[in-house]
Parts: C-alpha cells; sequence; structure tokens
C-alpha cells in the first residue's frame, strides 16, 4: 500500500455500471514524511476521504478485495485515512522521489 | 518475495471494514546487501513483526494469502520475520 494525499476529484456519468455511485479521486503519492512525489492515480473511495486528507491506496488486483469491491474494475482503491505515521527508525529512510 | 526493514507504524482510524483490526506497519525495501533501495511502503502485518526488525515482504494479490484472501484488500503484506542480519547470506 502506499500513503496519498487527495488533489481533487473526477466526475465519470457515463461508466461501468458496476462504478455506480463510485467516488473516484485524484491521489498523488507522498513520501512517508508527507512530503509530495510527482504522479497521480486516480482510486475508488471506499472509506469516505475528502480533499487534502493522507490516505491508504490498494493497487492491483487486491483493490476489487475491499468490502463492497467485488467484481468491479479497478486496480486503485482508497482502503484507509490515516491519522499518524510514526517513523521510530528513520535513520535508514531512502528517500527516492 | 523481498527482504525489508520495519521503520515505523501506520495508525488510521477509518478503514475499509475488511481492514479492521490489521497492524500496518511502514517498511523500506533492502537490497541484496541490506541497504535501503527505493521508497518506503505500508505493509499489513501477518506474523507479529515490530519496529527494527528484518522482515521478508510480497506484493501483489498474493499478499493477502495470509488472511481471508477474498476479502483482505492489501498488495503488501510481511509474511516472515528474519532471525537476524547474520542469517541473510549472499
Amino acid at each position: 500500500m502506499i500513503i496519498a494525499r487527495i488533489l481533487g476529484t473526477v466526475v465519470s456519468t457515463q461508466k461501468d455500471e458496476r462504478l455506480l455511485g463510485r467516488k473516484l479521486l485524484i491521489v498523488r503519492p507522498i513520501n512517508v514524511d508527507g512530503t509530495d512525489t510527482t504522479g497521480y492515480v486516480v482510486a475508488v473511495d471506499t472509506v469516505g476521504a475528502g480533499f487534502h486528507e493522507r490516505v491508504l491506496v490498494v493497487a492491483g488486483s487486491s483493490a476489487r478485495l475491499a468490502q463492497g469491491m467485488k467484481d468491479t474494475p479497478v486496480d486503485a482503491a482508497i482502503v484507509g485515512i490515516i491519522d499518524t505515521v510514526d517513523i521510530t527508525a528513520p535513520g535508514i529512510v531512502n528517500r527516492e522521489s | 518475495m523481498q527482504l525489508a526493514r520495519v521503520i515505523g507504524t501506520v495508525v488510521a482510524t477509518v478503514k475499509n471494514e475488511s481492514l479492521e483490526g490489521r497492524k500496518l506497519l511502514v517498511v523500506q525495501t533492502l537490497n541484496k546487501d541490506l541497504e535501503p533501495s527505493g521508497n518506503p511502503m505500508v505493509a499489513v502485518d501477518s506474523v507479529g513483526a515490530g519496529v527494527g526488525e528484518l522482515v521478508l515482504w510480497c506484493r501483489g494479490k498474493e499478499a493477502s494469502f495470509p488472511f481471508k484472501r477474498e476479502d483482505t484488500p492489501t498488495d503488501c503484506t510481511i509474511i516472515a520475520i528474519v532471525d537476524s542480519n547474520a542469517h541473510v547470506t549472499r
């Protein structure tokens, strides 16, 4: 799973019927210290996350294993809203953006 | 599977119901010389690992296999604790 920050929303009227009612959010992967990386992912929200929150994003086929996502055509899902990230062994963090 | 070091924890109160009760840890991937390589990831713990420990983790759909595989949304899971650095020979 990656840590990401919500940048915005996507509205799509014409979509696969299994995506009806799903909230689509644009998220940007961030480093554990909260700094931004480059790039973005459109992810389906399963937890009610909002703008600028830090969230957990699961990618790949595991994304549709989230509750309520069975057989939906997605490869990225928001599965948690992050309260805190504690790095207690910081000396070995290698940051490459 | 790859070697990684557990470097921290993540707390998320609001999460998908299928992740209730799971421990989330920040892992730093290591290369074969046990040096950090790449960005840290958040992994679900299946073996009781703690901060500072050397672990094995697996990615992809197989990451959900230690749990109820059809309803645990994880793409990164700690699946073993390496006994010590000395137990990695190369």
